[in-house]
């Protein structure tokens, strides 16, 4: 960034003045910038200036595109710091890179939810957010970081959006009536075998099987006739797709004609013109996805990004081009229709609608039940 | 070094030391500031950056990971080093591993064995082409590489998907009424490997061809051979080097692919990478898939052995240009 060093005092000054640094902290840290100033050579301007770039990694596809057009490139223009962006399919993908990196090679990600922030504070890669850094905080729903705050009291990460992993048919083979009356069950049907989709994801898999086996996912009593029912769908299914682009081309050629998708994709693909219908049955996978800074990152220019991510006209522009609502709580900011007929919305501001993991339950039995279906998924 | 006694130390920098050679004649060994020519230290010291690069970039990264295999797995994500042979212990005991290995050899064998007889004839044809710009031919077999992997591996779905091309053509034609299952299963990963190994065969069988003395077939002619005899008798068989080696480098690189099988296979055609893929990736458990990497990686070393016993390694690096 040319984050200046001038901005950088100003920052401390308004810490100051609103309470968040002692007198003596304030004093000392005005006297570190005075003496560094005071000893600094004309080649150390060069290197502590250094940040000019953010490094940013998600989903890729549409609602990357979003992200880009509509929140880092005004960013870019407003600041002049560059967001370089890179995609990953699975977040335990990136998870892996990050891993054999060094803190600060990877700084913001786009995450999935808390069940994934979870892996994260395991892997001790969280850091520390100041929220005084971004104001913009409190227009985002309290559910929605309460869980957050739960795992680690000092935030790592924002929410940022939600949406619903659901259920999407094909309209000319499955009538709305159908789906309706089928529910999770749809995707067990023999009448659809060979062309049955799925997310090749242990949640998306175990809590389907959940739905079908009459269970709650978040309390699961009977694994057996979980994995029994997993098993079963992988018999029925073409294929188990692993990125929101293969989704939507599996869809679009009709090479499935009903599987669990992501809301968003489907909306997408419904905006183009395919024969595409969607369903939450009851108990629909519901997901929120967040803005997770790294240990090692820039804190100061990446809380500044993830505030400008959250202002509200950046914030509804990206929604309504990745189709999935914002975290904006719809009870303090104004929303638009076209959000406002999003699947998965929730207008209460409190999330009661739509059923989230329990990350505690899930984690705990994670490791197990991603090998688990990972051996399922190859024939075991 | 045989030197002449009566050989004089030249002018200049160079001196000499006598050495007492075994019929006890004395030799004079040109040296200069104390080198030799052909110094066992000059040999050291020029092979030694490749040496270095050797022992940093691939010695010390699989030395990390065998050691890697006897960490312990905490969470996913998360290991210790404290050292167990757990790893070794699922690995050895457990089927399911056994299973995907031998299958990964199987699907590689099969896919190196078509390699081998699909390629054969385009090499062949390229080689005995009187085509005056038969370099033209050769560029067309590397042009694919300009295309990333992925991207041609994607191309698949296009033609063998419900909706692709060839689909698509019987339907039209009214040859068939469904379409024909031809995606996401063994033979679309085969094909999908085919696709990419295919121009690695052809190089190493045309390389072998090229080195044939063309005389031999002449003479094999003139003395009584038809074209198909001559063909049996000499070309064949001198060409085999390159046939080997290019089968060995289609088994090892097939047998280690997985971004194949993931795209155009379903779970059930997955291959020993897939696992180690999934280990790392999604089980984020390292121990395990490094305990699995050094599996192939030895499984695979142990076929690059056997085929460095009888063939030597030299016809693959003249396959691959060098």
């Amino acid at each position: 960034m040319k984050l200046t060093t001038t901005k950088r005092l100003e920052r401390l000054n308004d810490r100051y003045i609103n309470g968040d640094l002692s007198r003596r902290t304030f004093l000392g840290l005005i006297a570190a910038a005075a003496a560094s100033a005071g000893i600094s050579m004309a080649w150390m301007s060069e290197a502590l200036a250094a940040v000019e770039q953010i490094r940013f990694d998600g989903w890729g596809g549409v609602v990357q595109d979003a992200l880009s057009q509509y929140a880092f490139q005004p960013y870019t223009a407003k600041t002049k710091i560059k967001v370089v962006q890179g995609t990953f399919g699975n977040e335990t993908e990136i998870l892996t890179k990050i891993k054999t990196g060094i803190p600060g090679d990877f700084q913001v990600v786009h995450s999935s939810g808390v069940a994934n922030y979870v892996k994260w504070v395991n892997a001790g890669m969280t850091s520390e957010i100041n929220e005084a850094n971004i104001p913009n905080l409190v227009n985002v729903m309290r559910p929605m970081i309460e869980p957050f705050r739960k795992l680690t009291p000092k935030l790592s990460a924002v929410p940022y959006d939600y949406g619903t992993t659901g259920i999407a048919y094909n309209t000319t083979v499955i009538s709305p009536e159908e789906a309706q009356e089928k529910g999770a069950s749809l995707l067990f049907d023999k009448k659809y075998a060979g062309k049955i989709g799925g997310f090749s994801d242990m949640v998306a898999r175990v809590w389907y099987a959940a739905l079908a086996t009459g269970q709650d996912p978040n309390n699961i009593k009977d694994m057996d006739a979980i994995w029994a029912k997993v098993r079963e769908m992988r018999d029925l299914a073409k294929k188990f797709w692993g990125s929101g682009a293969e989704l939507m081309d599996l869809l679009a050629k009709g090479e499935v004609v009903v599987t669990d998708a992501w809301s968003g994709r489907v909306a997408v693909l419904q905006q183009q013109g395919h024969p595409i219908g969607y369903l939450d049955p009851p108990g629909s996978l519901a997901w929120m996805d967040d803005m997770l800074i790294l240990r090692g990152s820039p804190m100061a220019e990446c809380e500044e990004l993830l505030n400008f991510m959250l202002e509200p006209a950046t914030a509804i522009a990206v929604a309504e081009a990745q189709n999935y609502p914002p975290s904006l709580d719809p009870t303090k900011v104004k929303l638009t229709e076209k959000i406002k007929k999003l699947p998965a919305y929730d207008a209460t501001g409190t999330m009661k609608s739509l059923t989230f993991t329990d990350p505690i339950y899930w984690e705990a039995n994670s490791d197990a039940w991603t090998k688990q279906w990972d051996r399922i998924s190859k024939g075991a | 070094m045989k030197i002449s006694p009566t050989i004089t130390v030249a002018a200049g920098l160079s001196t000499g030391a006598d050495k007492r050679h075994e019929d006890g004649q004395m030799l004079r060994v040109r040296t200069t500031k104390g080198w030799t020519l052909y110094d066992p230290r000059l040999a050291w010291m020029l092979v030694a950056p490749v040496l270095l690069l050797l022992i940093i970039f691939l010695v010390l990264p699989i030395a990390v990971m065998a050691v890697y295999t006897f960490f312990t797995f905490v969470t996913a994500g998360v290991e210790t080093g404290t050292l167990t042979t757990a790893n070794w212990h699922e690995f050895l005991t457990d089927s399911y591993y056994h299973g995907f290995l031998w299958k990964t050899l199987r699907v590689a064998a099969m896919t190196a064995l078509l390699c081998g007889v699909l390629g054969y004839f385009p090499a062949y044809f390229i080689w005995a082409t009187t085509f005056k710009h038969k370099w033209l031919l050769l560029l067309l077999l590397i042009v694919p590489f300009w295309i990333s992997f992925t991207i041609r591996t994607f191309s698949w779905i296009n033609i063998l998907g419900e909706q692709g091309v060839i689909n698509v053509a019987l339907l039209k034609m009214g040859i068939i009424s469904e379409p024909l299952p031809m995606l996401y299963n063994e033979g679309a990963v085969i094909v999908g490997l085919l696709h990419f190994l295919l121009p690695y065969m052809i190089l190493n069988v045309y390389v072998s061809l090229e080195s044939i003395d063309r005389t031999l077939i002449s003479a094999a002619r003139s003395m009584g051979c038809t074209s198909a005899q001559a063909f049996r008798e000499v070309t064949l068989p001198l060409s085999l080097p390159g046939l080997a080696a290019g089968l060995l480098l289609c088994f090892v690189l097939a047998a280690g692919s997985y971004v194949t099988p993931q795209l155009l296979g379903s779970g059930r055609d997955a291959l020993f990478g897939n696992l180690i893929s999934d280990t790392i990736m999604e089980q984020l458990n390292w121990p395990m898939g490094a305990t699995l990497s050094i599996v192939l990686f030895v499984v695979l070393g142990f076929f690059a052995a056997i085929y460095t016993r009888y063939m030597g390694m030299s016809q693959i690096v003249k396959g691959l240009g060098g």
